[in-house]
C-alpha cells in the first residue's frame, strides 16, 4: 500500500456522473414488486365505491372459493394488531382528528377507502377473487369542496360534529415580530392600496412513477418490510408504536424507490394492512398497487383556498399582508397533513420586509382522499401566494414586477435578517440573482417585443411572469419541530466505517428515492477524507444496516445528512490522527492531515488513512488506551432552516382566440449555496421546473359531487409529457450566498423549482392577457379557462371569427 | 392455458400462459425479467416498453399470446452488460444525467432506441414527440431529450 493516492482534486463542484446510474440503465434494479419470496402471497385490496358511506355487510364467501385463496379479511377481523394510521403532527392542541383505522370495518370516508383484503396465491387470483367480495353499504351525504366543508351543513365525520378540523395562526403583531396587520390595511384603505384576492391552489396528486408497493416477510426472528417509501426509519418507529412489536423485532427496507415527491412521506392504510396478514398468516406477502388504485387512495397535495389583503402605500412598498388558508385534508388528517399548509406561514412573507402579517390556517375534512406532502409542502402554496400578489401590486401602482419586489426585497446588506415571520435568514442576495436572470432570460428584449405585439394587436400575445423565490429548507432544527408540536426531530444521523483493505463505508440515515445520495455523499466524503470517489460506498435505506434516521424530505439530505457526514468524517480523522502518532512516533500536534494521509511536518515521513485502517484491523501496534476503532457516528441537528433563493422568469405566448398557452422560455437563475455536484443539481431544477409548471398549466384532481375521483387515471389526470416541456435556461449565481449555518455551505434544492414555477408561469399567461382586463386566471390554466378569462367582461361573447362555423353546414363536415 | 414460445433477450423459452396474461406479466412474473417494469394500467407511461420483433411496444399492451413465435428484447437484452457493455443510449442516459428514479429509465431507453432507429439523426423537437408516449416524474424531460439527441450525435460520429 502507498502512502499517498492517486486522485483527483476537488471532488466537490464536479459533475460526476452517479454511481447509481450503472443498475438502472441496465434493469438490474430492486424495486419493491420485484422482490418475491418462497411462498409468498399476493393481496388485492377491496375498496369502497362511495365516498362516505356505513358497512352494513361485509360477504365473503363467493371469493373465498374463488381458486388458490388463501383468506379475505375485512376490519372486524382484526383487533388492536391492525394498528392505525397516525397524525404525527397535530397543529392546535384542540384539532379534530378523526380515527383513522387502515381497513375500517364500520364506516368509510373516502371512496377508494380500504374495506377488505383478498389473499392469493397469485396477483391475478386476488384481485379476481376481490371482485366477489360482496359489500352491502348505506350510503351517506358526502362533503366535497372546502367552501361546502365550512358550511358544516353535511358532515365528513358526523361524529365530530364539525368539519373544521383546526385554526392555526401566526400574527405578528402578537409575536412582537412586527405590527398590527390590520392598521395597516385600514391606512391603506384610505392612504395607499388595499389589493384583495382569492386564490385556488388546486388538488394535486404527487404520481411518483413507481407505483407504491410493500412486501411483508414475517419469518425469521424481525419482521421485514420493504416498502416503496420515503421515510423507512419513521415508517418502523410507526409499526412499532401502533402494532405492539418492538422496534428491535422490526426491520424495514426501501430499496430502490421509484420517485416519492412526498408522495411516500406516508405510513400508509396497504403497509399496516399487509403487516397484519403476514403477521396473522405467518406467510410472506406481497401488495403492489395499479395506477388507479395509486391516483386514488395515496395521498394527494396543495387544495387551498387563499384569501389574502395586501396594503401598501401609492409607491407600492408593502405595509401589511394577511393570509387566510382555507385547505382540505381530505377524508383523515395524515401524518403530517395538517402541517404542510401550516409551513406556508413562514413563507407567505418571502423575500420581502412586510411591516405586518397576519396568517390563518383553517383545515378542513371532507370525503375525499386525504392530503399531506408534496413536493415543496406548503411553500409552493405561499410563494403562490405572494407571487401573484406582487404581480398585482405592479400592475396596480403601474411598474415593472421586478421593480416593485426590488421596493420590497430584504437588500443583501441586510442579512442577517429576521423576518416578520419569525425566522432568522443568514444570507441571500436577491439583486445578483435577479440581475443574472434578467440578463440570461433576455428580460429587455422580451418586454419590448411583448410591447410590440400588443402595439400591433397580435392574436398571439406574449406574457412574462417573474417569481423571486426563497423557501425555508433543511428540516429541520429538533426545537422549533418540538415549538410546533411536530411528533419528530430533524436531526440526521452517519457513520463513517473505514474497512481492512481501506475502503470507506458511509451509513446515512436520509433514504434516497432518485436524488443521487451515493454520489454525492461519497464526493463530500472523497474530499473530507482525501479518498478516491469510487473507494466510497453510500448504504442507506435498511434499518438493519443504517438503524438511525429521519429519511428524506423537505431538501434536508444533504444540508442536514450531508452535515452528519462532515462531522462523522472528521471523527474518523481525529481518531486516526492519535495511531498515526504512534506509528510514525510523533507527536499528534505535529501532524498534517490532506489528502487523505497524515505528515510529520517538516519531514517526508506519513501514512496514509486507508494504511491506518489495515492497521486498526490487525491491531498489532497502537497506542495505549486507544479504543481499536477508526469508525465514527455523527448525530447531527441543524440550528437554523436555510433559505436557498432564486429569480425565475418566464415567457409565455398566449392565443387569445383559443386561449391556449405555449411556454416560450423559461429561465431560472437559482442561489442554492455551494454545489456538490452541478449534474444532479440541475436535474433536480429540472424535476422541479417541470412538476410546478404542471400545476400551472395541466394538473388537477378533481373529485365530483358525489366523492368520486374523475381524474383518476393517467388520461385523465394530465402528467406532461416531453412534447409538452421544453428546454430549460438554468443558471446560477456567480457568488453564492453560502449557508452560514454548515460547515459545506450547502442549501437545499429538491423542491426550489416546484416552489418557484407555478407562480412565474401563471404570472406570464396572466401578463399576457392583462392588457384584455384579465387579473386571474385559474390553475390549470386550460385553454378554456385562459379563453373565458379574456372573454369574462363581454359576456362569454365569442370572437367574431370563432363564431365562423368550422364547416359549412350544408355541405357537411367532409371539407 | 396457451403453450408459447418465444425468443427473449436472444434465449429461447417456453411456457404455458393463461390467454389475459400480458406479456410485461409475463416477461416479470415467469421470467423474471424485472428490469421491465410497470407504472399504471392505462398503457400512458411507457415503463414497460420492450421491443418486439426490433419495434418498440408497451409491453402491458401486448398479450403474452400475441408475442408467441416472435423476438422480445428488454433493458435487460439490449447490451451485453455482464461484459460490461453499454448500448450507445444507455451510455448516453448515464452520461446526461437523463434518469433519477430510473424507474422510467428502462422504457425511456427502449423507446430512445427505436426513435434512433427510425430517425438516426432527430431535432430537439423530434426527439420530443418521439418520445411523448414515455412519462417521466424525475427529469422534466431536459436531460432525456439531450440524453437521446446526445445519443444521435455519437451514432454519427
Amino acid at each position: 500500500m502507498t502512502a499517498t493516492q492517486e486522485r483527483p482534486a476537488g471532488e466537490i463542484g464536479k459533475d460526476r456522473r452517479r454511481k447509481e446510474d450503472q443498475r438502472l440503465i441496465t434493469g438490474r434494479t430492486r424495486w419493491t414488486d420485484n422482490i418475491t419470496l418462497p411462498g409468498m402471497l399476493h393481496l388485492a385490496m377491496v375498496r369502497s365505491p362511495f365516498a362516505h358511506a356505513t358497512i352494513t355487510s361485509i360477504d365473503v364467501e363467493a371469493a373465498k372459493a374463488s381458486p388458490n385463496v388463501v383468506a379475505v379479511l375485512s376490519g372486524k377481523d382484526f383487533g388492536e394488531e391492525l394498528g392505525v394510521c397516525i397524525n404525527a403532527w397535530p397543529i392546535t392542541p384542540d384539532q379534530k382528528t378523526p380515527g383513522h383505522s387502515p381497513m375500517p370495518a364500520d364506516r368509510v370516508a373516502f371512496a377508494g377507502e380500504i374495506v377488505a383484503v383478498v389473499v392469493a396465491r397469485s396477483a391475478a387470483e386476488a384481485r379476481d377473487a376481490a371482485e366477489l367480495v360482496d359489500v352491502e353499504y348505506d350510503e351517506q351525504p358526502a362533503v366535497v369542496g372546502i367552501k361546502k366543508a365550512l358550511e358544516d351543513s353535511v358532515l365528513a365525520h358526523p361524529d365530530l360534529g364539525t368539519n373544521k378540523s383546526a385554526l392555526w395562526v401566526f400574527d405578528s403583531g402578537d409575536a412582537g415580530t412586527g405590527g398590527d396587520v390590520e392598521a395597516a390595511i385600514e391606512e391603506a384603505r384610505t392612504n395607499g392600496i388595499v389589493i384583495e384576492r382569492e386564490y385556488r391552489q388546486q388538488r394535486l396528486i404527487p404520481a411518483f412513477m413507481e407505483p407504491r408497493s410493500v412486501v411483508v416477510d414475517p419469518t425469521g426472528e424481525q419482521i421485514t418490510m420493504w416498502s416503496a417509501t420515503q421515510i423507512p426509519h419513521i415508517l418502523r418507529f410507526a409499526l412499532a408504536a401502533t402494532t405492539g412489536v418492538p422496534e428491535s423485532k422490526i426491520r424495514v427496507v426501501a430499496p430502490d424507490v421509484g420517485g416519492g415527491f412526498g408522495g411516500k412521506l406516508q405510513t400508509t392504510p396497504e403497509e399496516w394492512i399487509a403487516w397484519a396478514v403476514a403477521r396473522r398468516l405467518s406467510k410472506p406477502v406481497k401488495y403492489t398497487e395499479t395506477r388507479s388504485e395509486s391516483l386514488m387512495a395515496a395521498h394527494h397535495g396543495r387544495d387551498q383556498v387563499q384569501t389574502l389583503t395586501l396594503a401598501a402605500d401609492k409607491d407600492g412598498k408593502v405595509t401589511g399582508f394577511k393570509v387566510h388558508l382555507d385547505a382540505d385534508l381530505g377524508a383523515y388528517v395524515a401524518i403530517v397533513g395538517g402541517g404542510v399548509p401550516v409551513l406556508g406561514a413562514f413563507m407567505f412573507n418571502a423575500i420581502y420586509k412586510f411591516p405586518s402579517y397576519r396568517f390563518e390556517c383553517q383545515t378542513v375534512l371532507t370525503n375525499t382522499t386525504f392530503t399531506d406532502a408534496y413536493r415543496g409542502a406548503g411553500r409552493p402554496e405561499a410563494t403562490y401566494g405572494v407571487e401573484r400578489m406582487m404581480d398585482e401590486l405592479a400592475a396596480e401602482v403601474g411598474v415593472d414586477p421586478l421593480e416593485i419586489r426590488e421596493r420590497n426585497w430584504i437588500t443583501h446588506e441586510e442579512f442577517p435578517f429576521t423576518t416578520v415571520a419569525g425566522l432568522e435568514y443568514d444570507s441571500g442576495n436577491y439583486e445578483a440573482a435577479t440581475a443574472k436572470a434578467k440578463a440570461s432570460f433576455g428580460y429587455d428584449e422580451l418586454r419590448a417585443e411583448q410591447k410590440e405585439r400588443r402595439d400591433r394587436g397580435d392574436r398571439v400575445q406574449l406574457g412574462i411572469g417573474v417569481s423571486t423565490f426563497t423557501e425555508m429548507c433543511g428540516l429541520a432544527p429538533s426545537r422549533v419541530l418540538g415549538s410546533l408540536d411536530y411528533g419528530a426531530g430533524g436531526w440526521e444521523h452517519a457513520t463513517v466505517r473505514m474497512t481492512p483493505l481501506g475502503k470507506v463505508e458511509v451509513v446515512t440515515g436520509a433514504s434516497a428515492h432518485g436524488q443521487g445520495h451515493e454520489t454525492a455523499f461519497s464526493q463530500i466524503v472523497a474530499d473530507r477524507l482525501g479518498v478516491p470517489f469510487e473507494d466510497v460506498e453510500v448504504l442507506h435505506g435498511d434499518t438493519q444496516v443504517a438503524p438511525k434516521g429521519l429519511d428524506t424530505y423537505g431538501s434536508r439530505s444533504l444540508v442536514v445528512g450531508g452535515e452528519a457526514l462532515v462531522r462523522a468524517v472528521d471523527k474518523v480523522i481525529e481518531k486516526a490522527k492519535v495511531l498515526a502518532a504512534h506509528l510514525l512516533e510523533a507527536n499528534a500536534d505535529d501532524l498534517d492531515y490532506a489528502n487523505g494521509t497524515f505528515t510529520v511536518r517538516g519531514t517526508d515521513q506519513g501514512k496514509a488513512i486507508q494504511e491506518l485502517a489495515t492497521a486498526t484491523f490487525a491491531g498489532h501496534d497502537y497506542p495505549e488506551g486507544m479504543e481499536l476503532s477508526l469508525d465514527a457516528d455523527a448525530t447531527y441537528d441543524p440550528v437554523n432552516f436555510n433559505y436557498p433563493h432564486g429569480t425565475h422568469l418566464c415567457a409565455m405566448e398566449v392565443d387569445t382566440e383559443t386561449g391556449a398557452v405555449k411556454m416560450r422560455k423559461y429561465t431560472c437563475c437559482d442561489d442554492i449555496g455551494n454545489i456538490i455536484n452541478p449534474l444532479i443539481v440541475a436535474g433536480q431544477v429540472h424535476g422541479g421546473l417541470v412538476q410546478g409548471i404542471a400545476q400551472a398549466l395541466w394538473e388537477e384532481a378533481v373529485h365530483d359531487e358525489a366523492g368520486t375521483l374523475v381524474s383518476g387515471s393517467f388520461v385523465d389526470y394530465l402528467l406532461p409529457t416531453a412534447a409538452d416541456t421544453i428546454s430549460f435556461d438554468v443558471v446560477h449565481t456567480d457568488e453564492p450566498s453560502v449557508c452560514t449555518t454548515n460547515t459545506l455551505g450547502t442549501k437545499g434544492v429538491g423542491e426550489a423549482g416546484t416552489i418557484a414555477s407555478t407562480p412565474a408561469v401563471v404570472n406570464a399567461v396572466v401578463d399576457a392577457v392583462r392588457h384584455l382586463g384579465v387579473s386571474d386566471i385559474q390553475m390549470p390554466c386550460t385553454p378554456e379557462r385562459v379563453w373565458r378569462a379574456i372573454h369574462a367582461n363581454d359576456g362569454d361573447a365569442p370572437t367574431p371569427e370563432a363564431a365562423m362555423p368550422h364547416f359549412d353546414e350544408s355541405e357537411g363536415a367532409g371539407q | 392455458m396457451t403453450k408459447i414460445e418465444l425468443t427473449v433477450d436472444g434465449a429461447a423459452v417456453s411456457d404455458d400462459v393463461e390467454p389475459r396474461m400480458l406479456l410485461v406479466q409475463y416477461l416479470r412474473e415467469k421470467l423474471g425479467k424485472t428490469g421491465t417494469v410497470i407504472g399504471c394500467d392505462t398503457s400512458n407511461c411507457g415503463a414497460c416498453t420492450v421491443h418486439l420483433d426490433g419495434s418498440s411496444v408497451k409491453s402491458c399492451n401486448v398479450l403474452a399470446v400475441q408475442a408467441n413465435g416472435r423476438t422480445v428484447t428488454t433493458i435487460e437484452g439490449l447490451a451485453d452488460t455482464a461484459e460490461g457493455e453499454l448500448h450507445p443510449v444507455q451510455e448516453a442516459f448515464r452520461e446526461c444525467h437523463g434518469l433519477q428514479c430510473g424507474f422510467c429509465t428502462p422504457g425511456m431507453i427502449m423507446q430512445a432506441v427505436d426513435l434512433l432507429g427510425e430517425n438516426p439523426n432527430p431535432t430537439e423537437e423530434e426527439v420530443r414527440l418521439g418520445m411523448e408516449g414515455n412519462l417521466c416524474r424525475c427529469t422534466g424531460y431536459h436531460n432525456i431529450v439531450r440524453s437521446v439527441l446526445h445519443a444521435a450525435g455519437g451514432a454519427q460520429s
